[in-house]
């Protein structure tokens, strides 16, 4: 099994991804600047947070244009597993492999604290591991986070249940105080319609350890790594 | 023939601008009342195409593949010789 990290030009979180990976899961784990491109195949592909291009034009536009993207979302057509964090997450919506967009905040500055999550389904790669309904503690930090989608979309991805993650408060709830960057309907977990690719905003790979205060981002890379684990088992 | 063109992108009606919303609260901390205010991102571009209505459906593809995102924004297209 291998992870592979994409490095763009201004990234800056691909170093805790691949650590998480790779120290605190144990699997192999490769970063891959995006001009080297997917030069094998990978089980899982993250891309980082960060602030790549300088959040030029809008975050993640000028990144989701760029080759390596072409074989991230042919990687995503043949099953593979795509978990995008923060600017990933904006990489990944303005790429379109997840539906909507992440703007920015309602209160127009960046927001760096812990908020709590709510785990809206299990039923995907990346959350198998935890119960629906869990209120995780993990660190946002970004400007343009909101998340944004038309009105006839949201309710199609509220039924086929593609919604990942909620903010809520710490006992799970889903109040105005605990929306921190005003995202509709608390939304800032998403997956596309086949379930193998995450786009979230707040940051797991800062919340895998109970020294950093918290190891509540943890399950999602075990997650992914147990339907890997999986996957390989049945087909062998 | 060298075209210019004039690309504007704003958000679509209804959609949320915080960055607005915060001018305009400044705007009247300095005492100009104002009844509304929206923000636009203005490209200006040059480059060649055959005629006219080429140099506008390139410009039209440059906003549809990279300089607005058709979940938020529409856009404005004026070409110029």
């Amino acid at each position: 099994m291998r992870f592979a990290v994409i490095q763009f030009g201004g990234s800056n979180c691909d170093r805790d991804a691949q650590y998480v990976v790779s120290d605190i899961c144990g699997v192999d784990c490769d970063l891959v600047w995006y001009k080297d491109r997917l030069s094998r195949p990978y089980d899982a592909v993250i891309l980082p947070g960060g602030f790549s291009y300088g959040d030029y034009l809008r975050a993640g536009a000028i990144a989701a244009r760029t080759p390596v993207m072409k074989e991230v979302t042919a990687h995503a057509e043949e099953g593979g597993l795509v978990l995008g964090i923060c600017n990933g997450a904006q990489i990944l919506a303005e790429s379109g492999l997840v539906p909507g967009v992440f703007t920015i905040n309602a209160y127009p500055k960046f927001i760096c604290r812990s908020v709590h999550l709510r785990v809206e389904t299990t039923d995907s790669p990346f959350t198998s591991l935890y119960k629906s309904g869990d209120v995780l503690h993990i660190p946002i930090a970004h400007k343009e986070g909101r998340y944004v989608i038309p009105a006839d979309q949201l309710s199609a991805l509220n039924e086929r249940g593609q919604i990942a993650f909620r903010f809520c408060d710490e006992s799970g709830n889903l109040t105005p105080d605990s929306n921190p960057n005003g995202a509709l309907e608390h939304i800032t977990g998403v997956l596309n319609k086949n379930r193998n690719v995450l786009a979230m905003m707040p940051h797991p790979e800062r919340a895998s350890e109970e020294v950093l205060s918290s190891d509540d981002g943890k399950k999602i890379f075990l997650s992914m790594i147990s339907h890997i684990e999986h996957a390989k088992g049945v087909t062998c | 023939m060298i075209f210019l063109a004039k690309i504007t992108i704003g958000l679509k009606e209804g959609m949320l601008d915080p960055e607005a919303l915060a001018i305009r609260h400044a705007l009247g901390n300095l005492g100009f009342a104002t009844e509304e205010l929206r923000t636009k991102k203005l490209f200006l571009v040059r480059f060649d195409a055959a005629d006219a209505r080429e140099a506008e459906e390139k410009a039209k593809g440059m906003c549809e593949r990279l300089l607005a995102n058709p979940v938020i924004h529409h856009f404005e297209v004026e070409v110029h010789r």
